[in-house]
């Protein structure tokens, strides 16, 4: 093997070989440590270590655990209602559709720490949901199901309309149309965004600090305000972001490839 | 089969696209529709396809009138056999699923015996050891073949083909066009939209030939060619065979 094949890749199939992932990925690594290392001798800033992650690691693990919780409760609940709004934004009764249009481009075009303030204080108080944590998935799922609902309904449209009429030829109802024709395809075009959506969703959720739901971030700041390490204490926050989130996209490049038929 | 249409009307915009076109013919097994690109026959076979609902008129398809209530209309659906231009097949299904999901679902044949139709069908039009494929896997004359076997699978009253090899290349043409005489030479009724003039020669038992919205001419196809009688048949036959 040539030098070269190390670092350049053969042409755009990038059917790399694993000797030359290790070497680039290691590769990466290195300059990013000795790029962190340079900042930080620079910074005059005296490391605590791991020590305080060790002396709090229940706080810190409680958070990770609240935020898995959070996460996985929101995922579920923006699928139903992106898939809701989706539908809506398909029906051909106006009143639904341009409620769902509206209603979309309003989460979409506000930041979600307003909706979080406004969906706590005022929606919340109103309906008599005090649950801080119910108040808070629902948030995040409603924050995301816009988003989810943009994805599905494109999926939805980039299905060729002879497939459509292929499926009404055959004499298929509506409801099969969409179970057996247009769903199958949807997913396998949806899977690569709606991982993007569900990775940013979980970082999201880190705001939900602000209305003291006792999430990851939360703990990590009040663990701070005791021990004024900012960095072991932030960095403990990306590592076990990067642990949640990693894996979405992972599992979504398997899923995807799964639904890959033959092409 | 037997098709009666009369006064039938279909206006897109402020566009007449089929003009007061009227049809009477009986025991005609091959029907071949003829005629210059937008002069209504794609228009014609869609909505004898039931996809497309004319303004007015009345159609009437083997002594039964054609009803145009949705509800009607797809059960009319699921009594004929349909074949697009292009992208017929459903990408996520192999070539086998893609002839048994419709069996299976929309008309409730059992999943052995549906397995079944589609091995022996697959077999007839030269598709046996394809079965397990993606559409994205065949080739474009396969993936029709595959369209094809999946409109008889349903045991239709009659097959629709719009255009079926017009996306295909030469070479990938004529294993269609070889297909869908194998249907003729067995007497499956069926209705073909084509640009191909040579094969709507051979496969017609009769002819039509529709040009700005109605049936400018009409008959057997060995005179219709040889002895064309309006201007307008003249000048397409003229064009089309010129090269």
């Amino acid at each position: 093997m040539k030098i070269k094949d190390l670092f350049y890749a053969k042409d755009d199939t990038f059917n790399i070989t694993l000797s030359a992932k290790i070497v680039n990925t290691t590769l990466i690594f290195i300059i990013a440590i000795i790029f962190w290392n340079y900042a930080f001798s620079r910074l005059n800033y005296e490391s605590q270590g791991l020590s305080v992650f060790l002396e709090f690691k229940y706080k810190f693990i409680f958070g990770f655990f609240i935020t898995i919780m959070i996460s996985i409760f929101s995922l579920i609940c923006s699928l139903i209602i992106g898939s809701l709004l989706a539908m809506g934004q398909k029906s051909n009764f106006l009143p639904l559709h341009y409620f769902t249009k509206i209603f979309i481009e309003m989460i979409r075009g506000t930041p979600l720490i307003v909706q979080i303030y406004l969906f706590f204080y005022v929606v919340g108080t109103a309906l008599d949901i005090n649950n801080r944590y119910v108040m808070g998935v629902l948030i995040m799922a409603t924050f995301s199901g816009a988003y989810v609902a943009e994805i599905i309904r494109g999926g939805i449209d980039s299905i060729d309309k002879t497939q459509i009429e292929s499926a009404k030829a055959l004499g298929f109802t509506n409801f099969q149309k969409y179970r057996y024709v247009i769903l199958p395809q949807v997913i396998k075009r949806v899977m690569p965004p709606l991982a993007g959506q569900f990775a940013s969703l979980i970082k999201d959720s880190s705001l939900l600090s602000i209305i003291a739901v006792n999430e990851f971030t939360k703990n990590v700041q009040e663990v701070d305000s005791i021990t004024f390490t900012p960095i072991e204490n932030y960095a403990v926050l990306a590592v076990g972001y990067i642990l949640l989130t990693y894996p979405i996209s992972h599992l979504s490049k398997k899923l995807e490839k799964r639904f890959s038929y033959g092409d | 089969m037997e098709i009666n249409i009369s006064n039938l009307k279909k206006i897109y915009g402020d566009q007449i696209v089929l003009n007061n076109l009227e049809l009477d013919i009986k025991g005609v097994h091959s029907l071949v529709i003829i005629g210059p690109s937008g002069g209504g026959k794609s228009t014609l076979l869609r909505i004898l396809a039931g996809l497309e609902i004319p303004e007015e008129g009345n159609i009437i398809i083997n002594n039964r009138p054609l009803s145009f209530k949705e509800a009607d209309l797809h059960n009319y659906r699921k009594t004929i056999g349909m074949v697009f231009q292009a992208f017929n097949l459903f990408p996520h299904l192999s070539a086998m699923n893609n002839i048994t999901l419709p069996l299976e679902k929309v008309h409730k044949i059992k999943k052995a015996e549906a397995n079944l139709r589609a091995k022996t069908l697959l077999n007839r039009f030269q598709l046996g050891e394809h079965g397990h494929k993606y559409p994205s896997q065949l080739s474009g004359g396969q993936q029709q073949r595959v369209a094809i076997a999946r409109a008889v699978a349903l045991d239709s009253q009659f097959l629709l083909l719009d255009e079926p090899t017009s996306a295909l290349d030469p070479a990938l043409t004529s294993e269609v066009l070889d297909s869908i005489l194998e249907l003729k030479k067995e007497k499956k009724d069926l209705i073909l939209v084509t640009h191909e003039m040579g094969f709507a020669k051979n496969v017609a038992d009769y002819i039509l030939f529709i040009d700005g919205g109605r049936v400018v001419e009409a008959g057997e196809a060995a005179s219709l060619f040889s002895n064309p009688q309006t201007l307008e048949l003249k000048n397409f036959l003229g064009k089309t065979l010129k090269y």
